[in-house]
C-alpha cells in the first residue's frame, strides 16, 4: 500500500542507473549535450590539426596523405553526426519539445533512451573506423569508387557504414518519438498555429529526417554489399554507375543541411522574440517558410552535382528549384529583423550569439547563390569557397545556435546563472575567430584552391596563414566556453523560473529552476500564446 | 555592466562594417596571371569565352549579394541603436504587417528571376562545343593526367607532377607536370573525359572548366583558348592519397606551333593506344573489360 502511493516526484533512479537506463527526457537529453560536447572536442581538434597543416605551405608534420584524408573525413562526420545533430535535436529537442509542449515526457520514453545509446555507440564505431585499415580517406560524401573495397580495402570504411547505419537508425526513432508528441501530447489550446516556432522547426526537422535518413541507409547498404558480398550497384566494371551513389546521397544529404539549420531556426526565432520582448513577427509566415524550405529541399539534390556530366537542362532544372529556396529564406530573414525592429532588446550573451547567428547566415546564403547557379558553379565547385560557404551558413550558424540555446536555457536545466561578462567575451573571440577562419577562403577558393588537399601551390599562402589563425582564435573561444561551463556548474548564483521576463512567453518558463525532474504533471492551460 | 554592454556594440558594429568592406573588395583586383596570386581575390584572368562570361555574370551576382549583406547589417546596426532597452524602454506590439511581408516575398523573386535569366543563357553557352576543330582526350588516374589526341596522329602521354625536389626555381610547385597538354590558341577543342580508377575532376580555373572523370562514363566539355600561355589547375574531386598532387598544365601555343609539335610528339609518345584491351580484375569474382 505504502508502495503505491509513494509520491511521484521522488521516484528517481540514482547512481549510474539514473543515466544507463534513463527513460526521462531532461536526463536524456543533457546526455546528448555531453555526448555533443565530448564529440565536439574531437572533431574540432580534427579541425585545428587541418589548420595547422594548412598554415604554410609545404608539408609540416602530417607525412601520411591518407591520414589527412582521414582527418578531413572523420572532422566531417563527427560535426554532422555527432555534434550538430545531438545537440540541437537530440539535446534541445529532448529537454523542451515536453516542456514548451506542456507534457509530462516524450511518448516513447524507453524508445528515447534507445535512440542516445544507438548514436553513442555509432561515435564509438566511428572512432573505430578511424584508427584501423588507415581509416576512411573518402571524405563524408563516400563516394565510390573511392569508397569501394579496391581502393580502400580493410574494414575501416565498413566500420563508418556501420557507424552511420547506428546514427542513422538513432535519428528515425527519435524523429517517431518527436513527431507522435508534439502531434498528440500538445497542452489544450495549443493548436497547431499556436505552437512556439522551436516545435514547429522540431517537427519538420523530425519529418525530414523520417524522409531522407532511410535513403541513405539503403545507399550505405548497397555500399556495404558492393564492398563485400560482390554487387556492383557502384561498379561501373560490373554494370552498376559510381553517379548512382551521389544521387542517393544528396538526396538525403541536401535534406540533410536542412535536418541541421531548421532545429536552428526555431533556437534563434525563440531568442530573438524573448529578448526583443516581442512575439515573432510574422508567425505563420515563419512557420510556413520553414515548411517551404523542407518540402522544396527535397528537389535540389542535384545542385551538389554540376560538374558530373548531367544534361544541360537538368542543371537548368536544379538550378532554377534551388534558387527558389532563397525565398522562404529570405521570409525568415527578414521576420527576425522585424521582430528585433520596435523591439527593446537586451544583449545579453544569448541574443548576441542569435545576431552573429542571423549575419553568418545571411552571408552564408548570399554565396549560396552564387554556388546555385551551375554555370557560375563551374569555377567554384569543390573550391575552398564551398568550403566557406558552408561552414559560414551551416557548420558555424548551427554552432552559434547552439551557443545561443546554451545560454538561452542552461538556467532553467541547470538552475544556475552563467558568468555574463565571461560569456559575452566568449561570445566575441568566437565571433572574430570564425570570420576570420572562413571568410578568407572565400578569396582562396576563387583565385582557384581546391579542397581536400594537405598542401597547396605557395600563391595560396597568405589566405591560408590567416585562416589558420582564424582557427586558432576560434579554439580558445571553444576553450573559454568550457570554462564558463564549469563556472556556472559550480556557481552559487541561481535563476527565477522565468529569468528573462515578459519576453519569455513560452511554457518552459513557468516551471521552476532548475527544471524538475518531473514537470506538467498538470496539464497546462495555453491561452493565446504564443503569436497568434 | 552599462559600459561594458557599450563598448561591446560599438565592436560588433565595427566588425561587422569592416567584413563589409572586405567582402566589397573582392571586386576590385585585377591581376593579370594564367595562375594563382599571392592574396588574390578575384577568379584567375579570364582565358576563354566561358570562363569571361561566367566572370560577368558573377560580378552581377556580387553586386547583388554585396547589397543584400549590406542592407541587412544597416538594419541590425539600426536595430541595435535604436532599439535597445535603454533607448527604447516600451517594446511595440506589432507582429503583422501584410503589405511588408509581401514586399519581401515579391521582391527577392523579382531579383531571383533578374538573375536566372544570365544564369541559364550562361549554362546553355557553356554547354557543348558548337563546330569542335579537334578533340582532346583525357583520362584520370590515381595520381596523373593522360592525354589523346585523335585528331592529330593519336599520340597518347601521360602528365605527372613534377615532385618538389626537382622543382627547379622559377617554377610552380604543386603545379608544375613532366608533360604539358599542348593546345592551339583559337581553337574550339572539344575535351572527351574519362577515368581509369575512381572519380577526377579535370579542371582550370582560368578556362572555367570543371568537369568529372568518371570511370565507365565518357564526359564532354570544350574550351577555346584566345591568349596563348601556360595555364594550370589541379584535380578537383577527392581521388584518394595523392588527390592533391596531380596538377594540370596546357600550354597554349600558335596554330602553327602547334603542328610542329603533334610531329614531334607523335614521334615521342609512339605508343598508339587503339591496340589491347586492358583486363581488369575486380575484388569480387566479376572481371571486367576497359578500353
Ligand atoms: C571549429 C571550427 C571549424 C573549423 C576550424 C573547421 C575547419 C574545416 C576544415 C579545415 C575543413 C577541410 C576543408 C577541406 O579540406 O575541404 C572542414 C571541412 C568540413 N567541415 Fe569544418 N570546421 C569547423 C567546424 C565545423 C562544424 C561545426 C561543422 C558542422 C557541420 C563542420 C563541417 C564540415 C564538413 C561537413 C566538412 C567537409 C568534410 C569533407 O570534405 O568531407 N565544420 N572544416
Ligand atoms: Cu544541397
Ligand atoms: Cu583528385
Amino acid at each position: 500500500m505504502s508502495d503505491t502511493a509513494h509520491d511521484h516526484h521522488d521516484h528517481r533512479p540514482t547512481g549510474w542507473k539514473r543515466w544507463v537506463y534513463s527513460t526521462n527526457h531532461k536526463d536524456i537529453g543533457t546526455m546528448y549535450l555531453a555526448l555533443a560536447m565530448v564529440a565536439a572536442i574531437v572533431g574540432a581538434a580534427a579541425s585545428v590539426v587541418i589548420r595547422m597543416e594548412l598554415h604554410q605551405p609545404g608539408i609540416q608534420f602530417i607525412t601520411d596523405f591518407q591520414f589527412y584524408n582521414v582527418l578531413v573525413t572523420a572532422h566531417g562526420f563527427i560535426m554532422v553526426f555527432f555534434v550538430v545533430m545531438p545537440a540541437l535535436i537530440g539535446g534541445f529537442g529532448n529537454w523542451f519539445i515536453p516542456l514548451m509542449v506542456g507534457t509530462p515526457d516524450m511518448a516513447f520514453p524507453r524508445m528515447n533512451n534507445l535512440s542516445f545509446w544507438l548514436v553513442a555507440a555509432g561515435l564509438v564505431l566511428l572512432v573505430i573506423a578511424g584508427l584501423i585499415d588507415g581509416g576512411p580517406g573518402t571524405g563524408w560524401t563516400v563516394y565510390p569508387p573511392l569508397a569501394n573495397a579496391d581502393y580502400h580495402p580493410g574494414m575501416a570504411v565498413d566500420f563508418g557504414i556501420l557507424a552511420l547505419h547506428l546514427a542513422g537508425a538513432s535519428s528515425i526513432l527519435g524523429a517517431i518519438n518527436f513527431i507522435t508528441t508534439i502531434i498528440n501530447m500538445r497542452a489544450p489550446g495549443m493548436t497547431f498555429h499556436r505552437m512556439p516556432l522551436f516545435i514547429w522547426a522540431m517537427l519538420l526537422t523530425a519529418i525530414l529526417l523520417l524522409l531522407a535518413i532511410p535513403v541513405l541507409a539503403g545507399a550505405l547498404t548497397m555500399l556495404l554489399t558492393d564492398r563485400n558480398f560482390g554487387t556492383a550497384f557502384f561498379s561501373p566494371e560490373g554494370g552498376g554507375d559510381p553517379i548512382l551513389w551521389q544521387h542517393l546521397f544528396w538526396f538525403f544529404g541536401h535534406p540533410e543541411v536542412y535536418i541541421m539549420i531548421i532545429p536552428a531556426f526555431g533556437v534563434i526565432s525563440e531568442i530573438v522574440s524573448t529578448f526583443s520582448k516581442k512575439p515573432i513577427f510574422g508567425y505563420l509566415g515563419m512557420a510556413y517558410a520553414m515548411a517551404a524550405i523542407g518540402v522544396v529541399g527535397f528537389v535540389v539534390w542535384a545542385h551538389h552535382m554540376y560538374t558530373v556530366g548531367f544534361n544541360v537542362e537538368t542543371r537548368a532544372y536544379f538550378t532554377l528549384a534551388t534558387m527558389v529556396i532563397a525565398v522562404p529564406t529570405g521570409v525568415k530573414i527578414f521576420s527576425w529583423l522585424a521582430t528585433m525592429w520596435g523591439g527593446s532588446i537586451k544583449f545579453d550573451t544569448p541574443m548576441l550569439y542569435a545576431m552573429g547567428f542571423i549575419f553568418l547566415f545571411v552571408v552564408g546564403g548570399v554565396t549560396g547563390v552564387t554556388l546555385a547557379n551551375a554555370g557560375s558553379d563551374m569555377a567554384f565547385h569543390d573550391t575552398y569557397f564551398v568550403v566557406a560557404h558552408f561552414h559560414y551558413v551551416l557548420s558555424i550558424a548551427a554552432i552559434f545556435a547552439m551557443y545561443a540555446g546554451f545560454f538561452y536555457w542552461i538556467g532553467k536545466m541547470s538552475g544556475k546563472q552563467y558568468p555574463e561578462g565571461l560569456a559575452r567575451l566568449q561570445f566575441w573571440i568566437t565571433f572574430v575567430g570564425v570570420n576570420v577562419l572562413f571568410f578568407p577562403q572565400h578569396f582562396a577558393g576563387m583565385a582557384g584552391m581546391p579542397r581536400r588537399i594537405p598542401d597547396y601551390p605557395d600563391a595560396y599562402a597568405g589566405w591560408n596563414m590567416i585562416s589558420s589563425y582564424g582557427a586558432y582564435i576560434t579554439a580558445i573561444g571553444g576553450l573559454l566556453f568550457f570554462v564558463v561551463l564549469w563556472k556556472t556548474l559550480t556557481s552559487k548564483e541561481t535563476v527565477a523560473a522565468n529569468q528573462w521576463g515578459e519576453g519569455a512567453s513560452t511554457l518552459e518558463w513557468t516551471v521552476a529552476s532548475p527544471a524538475p525532474f518531473h514537470t506538467h504533471e498538470d496539464t497546462p492551460k495555453v491561452g493565446s500564446q504564443p503569436a497568434e | 555592466m552599462q559600459n561594458y554592454r557599450k563598448f561591446n556594440l560599438g565592436f560588433f558594429t565595427a566588425g561587422m562594417a569592416f567584413l563589409a568592406t572586405l567582402f566589397a573588395t573582392v571586386m576590385s583586383s585585377g591581376v593579370n596571371a594564367a595562375e594563382p596570386k599571392p592574396w588574390q581575390m578575384n577568379f584567375q584572368p579570364a582565358a576563354t569565352p566561358v570562363m569571361e562570361k561566367i566572370t560577368d555574370f558573377h560580378n552581377l551576382l556580387l553586386i547583388v549579394e554585396v547589397a543584400i549583406v549590406v542592407f541587412v547589417l544597416i538594419l541590425m546596426l539600426i536595430i541595435i541603436v535604436k532599439f535597445n532597452s535603454k533607448s527604447n524602454p516600451e517594446p511595440s506590439k506589432t507582429t503583422h504587417n501584410t503589405a511588408l511581408e509581401v514586399v519581401w516575398t515579391v521582391i527577392p523573386i523579382v531579383i531571383l528571376i533578374v538573375l536566372a535569366v544570365p544564369s541559364m543563357k550562361l549554362l546553355f553557352f557553356m554547354d557543348k562545343a558548337q563546330n569542335p576543330e579537334m578533340t582532346l582526350k583525357i583520362t584520370g588516374h590515381q595520381w596523373y593526367w593522360s592525354y589523346q589526341y585523335p585528331d592529330n596522329g593519336n599520340f597518347e602521354f601521360d602528365s605527372n607532377i613534377v615532385p618538389d625536389d626537382e622543382i627547379k626555381p622559377g617554377q610552380r610547385r604543386l603545379l608544375e607536370v613532366d608533360n604539358q597538354v599542348v593546345i592551339p590558341v583559337n581553337t574550339e577543342i572539344r575535351l572527351l573525359m574519362t577515368s581509369d580508377d575512381v572519380i577526377h575532376n579535370w579542371a582550370i580555373p582560368a578556362f572555367g572548366v570543371k568537369m568529372d572523370t568518371v570511370p565507365g562514363r565518357t564526359n564532354e566539355s570544350w574550351i577555346k583558348v584566345t591568349k596563348p600561355g601556360v595555364y594550370y589547375g589541379q584535380c578537383s574531386e577527392l581521388c584518394g592519397i595523392n588527390h592533391g598532387f596531380m596538377p594540370i598544365a596546357v600550354n597554349v601555343v600558335s596554330k602553327a606551333d602547334f603542328k610542329k609539335w603533334t610531329v614531334k610528339a607523335k614521334k615521342e609518345f609512339a605508343k598508339v593506344n587503339d591496340g589491347p584491351v586492358r583486363v581488369v580484375k575486380m575484388k569480387s569474382s566479376a572481371t571486367a573489360e576497359i578500353r
